[in-house]
């Protein structure tokens, strides 16, 4: 497709700009099986692998489990290797995630957030990469088309780094993202060859003079110890995240954090919220603000690991605070992001008072006036010190 | 939130309403503006009603909600007027649903404004309505009924949010690649006469 420059900004959407960014990443393999609302991103890279434009073996599979193996596959022999996909893609990928994770394998994928199944829906919500939080994958969320963009160049660094090798899902909102046509900045390809790099993998499977040997069976005697592995391996990662997003930032003039933390200094009650809707909380925040209403917003970028001092640290003077979920976890006891929240926060001496939101599932719009109506809320908490409803739906 | 201008667009699928909204996002970026352009999508049947947005401000937008309260809507097939857009999608309701009362309307018609704006059971003085018949525009200049850049040329003259020339422009330099020189110099004609046919009160 066509890409006109105008003073340094290009016009495009979620999933355009993520093949965008895996063209100039040029990875060895990519093995995909297109699902919507991640579609385009298939369909436009395996353009660029058809015109010659990247060096790409692109793989076609029967299924996103083919898809996942294929990746594993590719990335034990030593390739750089990415792959995008969604919702129920995600989840026919399921035991294959785990397996690339335990084997360390350095993969990048791109989660286009859609709603799982039944009942059948394709639009946005969070419960496909939530489902995956405890599969061993680092995972990013993205606010804009540019910062999907930007993300999927950091994940590269992320995953291959020495103290990390692990795999990396950058997530982007589904329609929400992958279909809005918005500004970004792209970067030249030069100046992405050299931030990423030449991947050079440390334990190739195809390197016969030092053979190695990957998903091995192990028993009672070893098996923990490779998780304790992975889990200090994912516990790294978190620094990592932070150096690479500065760097990032040098590079680039787009610094990124584990966090990103809007009007929070000061405020009393606050939002913690993932993704796209961050933005039209900010809105909200801002209009809240002219009217004298001290009210912020966290968001986290990083997932997994969670960063739960950070976080915390972040919320320890805020009053009130509202977890909300684009996803439930079925415990009866709120959304996944929150209950993180909650537990990061209990080391506080001093708590503020937390509660659960679910909105958005399926694709519910989530507007200003709802953002406004769970602060207006929480500044009732933070009047009284009571809390009415721990848990509940909102955009019903 | 009157920083935005914010604009829906009505019609079926496979009239180029998506395609419309997102060439005026790239023409509104070329004019040095902050874009977004995005479709409301559902199951994808031929002729199912489906409707696309645009914000335009001088500002970064980071609203990420459908367009509730647009001050201009285009609307490319009249027979969606007075239909209960809800359904299944998230639409909003019909297609004077949330409009303020200073609101724009551009309707793909023969019939004269006069006679939309009843037909929109419209009651505010303040409200404009526009109609050109951008079907047989398209008929004539592409040899396909196409009602989008007939429309686009129409908004290009009834709003102050993009030039003729720009529209012109981009599509000159963004769509060579995917069209022979004929649908180009078509659609070109088509945005033309759309901007010079559209009449209103």
């Amino acid at each position: 497709m066509a890409i006109t420059m105008i003073k340094g900004q290009v016009g495009l959407t979620g999933n355009s700009a993520i093949a965008y960014a895996m063209k100039q990443i040029n990875p060895d393999v990519c093995a995909a099986y297109p699902i919507t609302p991640s579609t385009q991103v298939v369909e436009e890279f395996s353009s660029y692998v058809a015109d010659g434009k990247v060096d790409t073996e692109f793989i076609t599979v029967e299924s996103e489990h083919s898809a996942m193996s294929a990746c594993i596959g590719a990335s034990a022999a030593g390739a750089r290797v990415m792959t995008a996909t969604s919702s129920q893609g995600l989840a026919l990928m399921w035991e294959m995630l785990y397996i690339a994770s335990g084997m360390r394998l350095p993969i990048v994928l791109t989660d286009v957030n859609r709603a799982l199944s039944a009942p059948i829906n394709i639009h946005c919500d969070h419960s496909d990469s939530m489902g995956a939080r405890d599969s061993g994958w680092i995972q990013i969320y993205s606010e804009t088309v540019q910062e999907a963009y930007d993300n999927l160049f950091q994940a590269v660094r992320i995953a291959e780094n020495e103290k990390v090798l692990l795999p990396v899902m950058v997530c982007l909102d589904g329609f929400i993202t992958s279909h809005a046509i918005e500004n970004i900045s792209l970067i030249v390809d030069d100046d992405i060859k050299q931030f990423i790099g030449e991947y050079k993998a440390q334990h190739p499977l195809l390197d016969t003079d030092h053979p190695v040997t990957y998903g091995a069976m192990t028993l009672p005697d070893t098996y923990i110890e490779f998780k304790r592995q992975q889990s200090e391996a994912i516990a790294r990662a978190k620094d990592v995240v932070s150096e690479i997003g500065k760097e990032f930032g040098n590079r680039f003039g787009r610094e990124y954090g584990l966090m990103e933390k809007y009007k929070l200094d000061d405020a009393e009650a606050a939002i913690v919220i993932l993704s796209s809707a961050a933005g039209t909380t900010k809105v909200a925040v801002d209009e809240l603000r002219k009217a004298g209403k001290k009210v912020g917003i966290l968001r986290p970028r990083l997932f997994r690991p969670f960063p739960f001092e950070e976080i915390a640290g972040a919320l320890k003077n805020v009053k009130a605070v509202a977890v909300l979920d684009r996803a439930d976890s079925m415990s009866g006891f709120g959304g996944p992001l929150f209950n993180e929240i909650r537990s990061a926060l209990y080391e506080l001496e001093k708590r503020p008072k937390v509660v659960s939101r679910i909105f958005g599932l399926g694709g519910r719009d989530y507007m200003v006036k709802d953002a406004v109506q769970v602060f207006d809320e929480l500044l009732g908490i933070f009047k009284t010190g009571k809390i009415e409803t721990l848990m509940k739906y909102i955009t019903l | 939130m009157a920083d935005y201008i914010e604009i829906r667009w009505h019609g079926r699928a496979q009239q180029g309403i998506v395609t419309a909204a997102k060439m005026l996002g790239e023409s509104c970026l070329r004019s040095g503006k902050y874009v977004q352009a995005f479709p409301e999508f559902g199951p994808e049947r031929m002729g199912a009603p489906v409707a696309a947005y645009n914000r335009v401000s001088d500002e970064p937008i980071r609203l990420h909600c459908r367009v509730t309260e647009p001050k201009y809507v285009l609307i490319a097939d009249p027979t969606l007027i007075g239909m209960s857009l809800s359904g299944g999608m998230e639409s909003s309701g019909g297609v004077t649903a949330g409009v303020p009362d200073n609101a724009v309307f551009i309707v793909n018609t023969s019939k004269s404004p006069q006679e939309m704006y009843k037909e929109l059971g419209l009651k505010s003085k303040g409200t404009r309505v526009y109609t050109l018949d951008a079907s047989k525009i398209s008929l004539e200049a592409i040899g396909r009924n196409m009602p989008n850049t007939p429309m686009l040329g129409a908004l290009a003259k009834v709003a102050n949010v993009i030039t003729l020339d720009i529209l012109i422009d981009n599509f000159k330099e963004n769509y060579s690649k995917k069209f022979n020189s004929k649908i180009i110099e078509g659609n070109i004609n088509a945005m033309t006469r759309g901007f010079n046919e559209a009449k209103g009160e």
